[in-house]
């Protein structure tokens, strides 16, 4: 799809701030609101912006512990689908977070999220690795995360400027 | 017993100096807590890390000796590089670019390599709060000529040749303007240039705000038709990369006016900082798309706040460039320090009086858009508040 720079601008204020009141994001563009509104409804309708999401740095929140592992998996592709079919049966899985398909060592890259880390390990060694593609697994436990998708966590972003300068 | 002091130790000149009015306004402003600045003149985004990695690492590598006086030749021929890539002008990186500490201190020694005692250079306003001290400093007058809102600030030719005489030697043109934003276009350069050259006169032109520019394609006045033998370009680091805190900035000019500038640098300075040289040569190198984020990014912020100003009544032209927002305030009644001072002590908002820019100022107040969009939102509601009181 051919977007406009208008409408490339104003996903690039979204995916940063996807909270921005309209008649700011309106000024920041130079469009009015109703012009703006136009747009964001176009980009949703066309699934150029799938989702609003909230990055959550659930450290903070107690008791809410879970685990992420990061799972190269090696599969034999089949013909006529290729990696798509197995593909979409590991993804369909609710603790399924993402799927790649990955150039080199080992075909798909997939992220799996659980309570603990004995939940993960038994949704690898009954799910995920009995799958008849899946020729291997290798798990990786994330320990820290120290920035996600563009955003760095706790970082000290305070305004280190004196008050007044020149 | 103490003897009785007769007389000052400070020279006459200097005891003369007035201090900055923003001095006088920070000591105000910083005595207070949960204070929203808008007073900043810089940018608000950290130096991107490879600068600063490239500034480690000579560290790590031991680069630590004095460089050439005129600065590492090889940030001069990436500079020249730049001046050309940029803005279509060529200087010859061995003679012809000095590199300094800060714009501030090139613009110093241009006023101290071109001013004779008594000579006169007119100094445009409102402007940056250095130039008419700096000219004093080099024993100069300065002579001010004023801009004004209704005309966008814009420098004219004709209010040049109003105040020109046997003693004028230069003007000094800044462009995007601090305080005001207002850019100076192709034409109106051109316009101001065949002044200047009737009259053989100099330009200072300060162009460190030239990467920070929103609508129009950037001319700078050493481009314009025969300016580049009588400008001296000065620019830096500062603002374009987010490097205030560095200090390093550059001249570029004809060989004899930038080999006496070299002259007061060798025996004043030495050479900039060495590791602070490392990092501009990444900077010139590969900053180029951290540049246009970063102006990006003030070109929102400035559409946004400029607008919103309008919306709640204080009037403001559509600045250019720079960070700056320059509202008049005129229709509150008060003066720009009255203002200024009461919408920091009732709204705890931070604003710099548009009088500390000289008498043309007087009306309005400068507002640094250099700051998140969060603390943006939140200074128009309570200015909005506090207009609404007034
Ligand atoms: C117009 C103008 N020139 C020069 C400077 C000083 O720049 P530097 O940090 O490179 O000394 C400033 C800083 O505020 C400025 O606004």
């Amino acid at each position: 799809m051919k977007l406009s720079e208008k409408e490339v601008e104003i996903i690039e204020i979204l995916e940063k701030d996807a909270r921005i009141p309209m008649e700011t994001l309106a000024k920041m563009v130079e469009l009015t609101v109703e012009e703006t509104e136009a747009i964001v409804k176009k980009l949703e309708e066309t699934k150029v912006i799938v989702q609003y999401a909230a990055l959550v740095d659930w450290r903070k929140v107690d008791g809410h512990e879970g685990v992420t592992a990061m799972i190269d998996v090696k599969v034999t592709p089949k013909r006529g689908v290729g990696f798509d079919e197995v593909a979409e049966r590991i993804y369909r899985f609710p603790e399924v977070k993402s799927v790649y398909l990955m150039s080199g060592a080992y075909d798909l890259s997939v992220v799996i999220e659980g309570r603990s880390m004995s939940e993960v390990a038994q949704f690898v060694s009954e799910k995920l690795s009995t799958l008849d593609s899946v020729i291997s697994t290798t798990t990786h436990f994330i320990l820290k995360k120290y920035k996600h998708d563009g955003t760095v966590f706790d970082q000290g972003d305070q305004d280190r400027r004196i008050v007044v300068a020149p | 017993m103490k003897q009785q002091v007769k007389k000052s130790y400070v020279s006459e000149t200097v005891a003369r100096l007035k201090p900055s009015g923003i001095r006088r306004f920070f000591d105000l402003a910083s005595s207070m807590e949960g204070v929203i600045s808008l007073g900043v003149g810089e940018p608000d985004f950290v130096t991107s890390w490879n600068i600063r990695e490239a500034s480690i690492l000579s560290l790590e590598q031991g680069y630590t000796s004095y460089t050439a006086n005129a600065g590492l030749l090889e940030l001069r021929q990436e500079i020249a590089a730049y001046l050309m890539r940029k803005f279509r002008v060529e200087y010859n990186p061995e003679t012809e670019i000095l590199v300094t500490v800060g714009a501030s201190e090139a613009l110093d020694l241009a006023m101290r390599a071109i001013i004779n005692p008594g000579d006169e250079v007119i100094v445009v306003q409102p402007s940056f709060v250095a130039y008419e001290p700096l000219v004093t400093l080099a024993g100069g007058t300065p002579v001010l000529v004023e801009t004004h809102g209704d005309d966008h600030f814009k420098l004219r030719p004709e209010h040049i040749e109003q105040v020109i005489t046997e003693r004028t030697k230069a003007l000094i043109i800044c462009s995007p303007n601090n305080p005001t934003g207002t850019v100076l276009q192709k034409e109106e350069l051109e316009a101001i240039g065949r002044i200047v050259k009737k009259y053989d006169l100099l330009v200072v032109a300060d162009e460190i705000y030239a990467e920070l520019t929103y609508d129009d394609e950037y001319t700078s006045v050493a481009a314009v038709d025969g300016m580049w033998e009588r400008t001296i370009l000065i620019s830096g680091f500062s603002k374009g990369f987010a490097m205030t805190g560095w200090r390093l900035g550059f001249a570029a000019a004809p060989k004899e006016i930038l080999q006496a500038m070299l002259k007061i640098h060798q025996y004043a300075m030495m050479c900039a900082p060495t590791m602070v040289q490392y990092g501009a040569l990444e900077a010139l190198r590969s900053g180029e798309q951290d540049v246009e984020y970063m102006r990006k990014s003030y070109r929102r912020r400035r559409n946004y706040f400029v607008q919103s100003l309008n919306e709640i009544g204080l009037h403001c032209h559509m600045p250019g460039g720079a960070f700056y927002a320059f509202p008049s305030i005129q229709s509150t009644g008060l003066t720009s320090e009255q203002f200024a001072e009461r919408l920091l002590i009732e709204e705890k908002v931070a604003v710099v009086p548009g009088s500390v820019f000289g008498s043309s100022g007087e009306g309005y107040i400068r507002c640094s858009y250099a700051s998140s969009l969060e603390q943006l939102q939140e200074a128009i509601k309570r200015m909005k508040r506090f207009l609404e009181r007034l």
